[in-house]
């Protein structure tokens, strides 16, 4: 960027379209790993993201699973969290807030415990302008009820999706689980039921052991494995749905650098969402916006379009 | 609050196995609250993937050089090696880059007025206490320090505690250095000599927990710095809770160690799911 010579050059056009919702550039964190924006508002400016994506949030207030939460595997972590929140009204009232001072598209993540409660909350979203979409999630692996018995069964898929089409009169995002046997069967199901885009990948179930103890090395046994590991796998799975559905596609899993979100959006995600390595570096993706932006100028690239799904095969 | 790219001054190993490091950190000093800590970035490439927290053990200026420029600023960690990335940490030497996350986290709520103060350490658990102990003595406290360890190799920094005008009282298990038994015998007499003390801890939750029996028992008013494992350290992955006092099924609570702490005050803990946590009995 210190080259005269390219200060010079035309800047790419970034800027996406997602259900409806213009992005400013195709980044954003993903739910969960951001907590609802303030935690990193200190270490990144949060009007050049594309979007802002909460923690999930449910009906009532959610504690979530007994401790040790984390455990640290190769180039990976495994979690089991267990959608811990504020619940809905306290998100309205102590969240809200701060989030309308951002001029930056809000994206509220939810789930339910029942049918009726992911339809309660997606009526209540509703009432709050400031948030642009709803994502829904049936796809979180550490609760028993909600989250993954929806996401691994096509017609509880189909179900949920379409019951929260009819109660949200917001754009509706569908986050998807990878570990099923074929992941396209349910983007598919969900594209049907009325789903507006599709996330994918959430975490993949994993576990680890304490091998001096024996015992698993979170206190859920099982957890979502995430980080630089599971790249390749989401990759793939994008490019699957990328494949099957007409929708335009978030792709999510593994990114930590601007050539993992680069990969995505060739084979065909609208845009990307970063998660574990917000961690890892609380400024990272202002890192992979400047790297895309660069990777574009560099290629004589002119509107992100031209890269998103030009994989050539 | 902030994320430091910056790079290493000095990293010497001052007992076996245990080392300070010093980093290159402008600013960092003027928000630096004791019993706060830093998310340490171990090397850029993977693994190991997340940072690492540390206690911060001090901050301070360099001797201005005659470059006419202030004098540059920087905090010291000190950390024992225990796993993959301190074996990397102990490996780095001066100028090498690093990242540094920080301060972070809730400290030690300093008593405004002067009193009778007891410190206790349990090995790398001295560290948090050194800023502690400063602004105690330069609140006018009279403060003792209980520094307790497995060996002689546990304990550092005696003379440094010493010069900021602490008493100091070294035991180990095996008497290598200073009585031979547990810091919390020592605590014991100590509450007995200054029954109106208040308390603050920091080591091993066998310790902690034995610490906070006696507080208990005494109505002594203690805190503790807890550590846990963390990803994030800044309050978003909730990876590091603990259960806070009053904690049930039907309306559970839990605190975030890296926001809410590290430093907690006794009270607010359930200190029975804590010792579970952590494989130790011998609390209610």
């Amino acid at each position: 960027m210190s080259n005269p010579i390219k200060t010079t050059v035309k800047k790419p056009n970034m800027s996406v379209e997602i259900a409806g919702i213009k992005l400013r550039n195709p980044v954003m964190p993903a739910s969960g790993t951001f907590g609802y924006g303030e935690e990193y508002a200190p270490f990144l400016d949060l009007e050049k993201i594309g979007a802002i994506v909460t923690k999930g949030l449910s009906l009532k207030p959610k504690a979530g699973n007994p401790t040790p939460r984390i455990a640290e595997t190769v180039s990976g972590m495994l979690n089991a969290i267990g959608l811990q929140n504020v619940g809905i009204e306290a998100f309205i009232q102590y969240k809200m807030p701060f989030l309308r001072t951002v001029n930056t598209p809000v994206i509220a993540n939810f789930f339910g415990n029942t049918l009726e409660e992911y339809g309660e909350v997606a009526k209540r979203l509703n009432d709050i302008p400031e948030i642009a979409a709803g994502e829904l999630n049936i796809s979180c692996p550490n609760v028993k009820q909600g989250g993954i018995v929806f996401g691994t069964d096509p017609r509880a898929a189909s179900e949920v999706v379409a019951l929260v089409r009819k109660n949200l009169q917001k754009p509706l995002i569908v986050k998807l689980t990878p570990n099923v046997t074929d992941i396209t069967v349910v983007a598919r199901a969900v594209e049907e039921a009325g789903a507006d885009a599709i996330a994918c990948i959430n975490t993949i179930t994993g576990m680890s052991v304490d091998i001096h103890t024996r015992k698993p090395r979170i206190a859920n046994r099982t957890g979502g494995l995430s980080g630089p590991a599971i790249h390749p796998i989401a990759v793939r799975m994008v490019h699957q749905v990328v494949q099957t559905v007409s929708v335009p596609v978030i792709g999510i899993g593994g990114i930590s650098r601007p050539m993992d979100a680069l990969e995505f959006l060739i084979v065909g995600a609208r845009a990307v969402q970063v998660g574990t390595a917000n961690f890892v570096d609380p400024s990272v993706m202002q890192t992979i916006i400047d790297g895309i932006e660069e990777f574009c100028i560099d290629e004589g690239i002119e509107d992100i379009h031209e890269l998103i799904g030009s994989l050539d095969v | 609050m902030k994320n430091y790219r910056t790079k290493i001054i000095s990293n010497q190993e001052i007992s076996p196995g245990c080392y300070r490091m010093r980093i290159l950190a402008p600013g960092f000093s003027e928000s630096a609250h004791p019993g706060q800590f830093v998310m340490f970035r171990v090397q850029r490439s993977l693994p190991p993937l997340l940072r690492r927290p540390f206690g911060i053990f001090r901050t301070g200026f360099l001797p201005a050089d005659c470059d006419g420029l202030p004098p540059k600023e920087f905090v010291e960690i000190v950390y024992k090696v225990v796993g993959r990335g301190t074996t990397i940490m102990a490996e780095l030497h001066e100028g090498d880059k690093v990242e540094l996350l920080g301060p972070l986290g809730n400290g030690f709520d300093v008593p405004s007025c002067d009193g009778e103060r007891i410190l206790v350490g349990g090995g790398i658990g001295l560290v948090p206490l050194y800023m502690l102990a400063g602004e105690l003595v330069d609140k006018g406290c009279s403060v003792r320090l209980l520094m307790g360890g497995r060996t002689r190799d546990d304990i550092f920094a005696v003379t440094e505690f010493e010069r900021l005008g602490v008493e100091t009282y070294v035991s180990t298990d095996d008497g290598s250095l200073g009585e031979e038994g547990l810091v919390t015998q020592v605590l014991e007499r100590k509450l007995q000599k200054f029954p109106k003390a208040e308390v603050f801890a920091c080591g091993p939750m066998p310790m902690l927990c034995a610490v906070r029996n006696i507080c208990l028992a005494n109505k002594t008013p203690l805190q503790v710095s807890l550590e846990e494992s963390m990803a994030c350290g800044v309050g978003a992955c909730l990876g590091c809770v603990v259960k806070g006092a009053g904690h049930t099924e039907e309306r559970p609570s839990y605190l975030c160690t890296c926001k809410v702490g590290p430093v907690f005050k006794a009270q607010y803990l359930d200190w029975n799911a804590l010792a579970q946590s952590h494989g130790c009995g011998g609390c209610e």
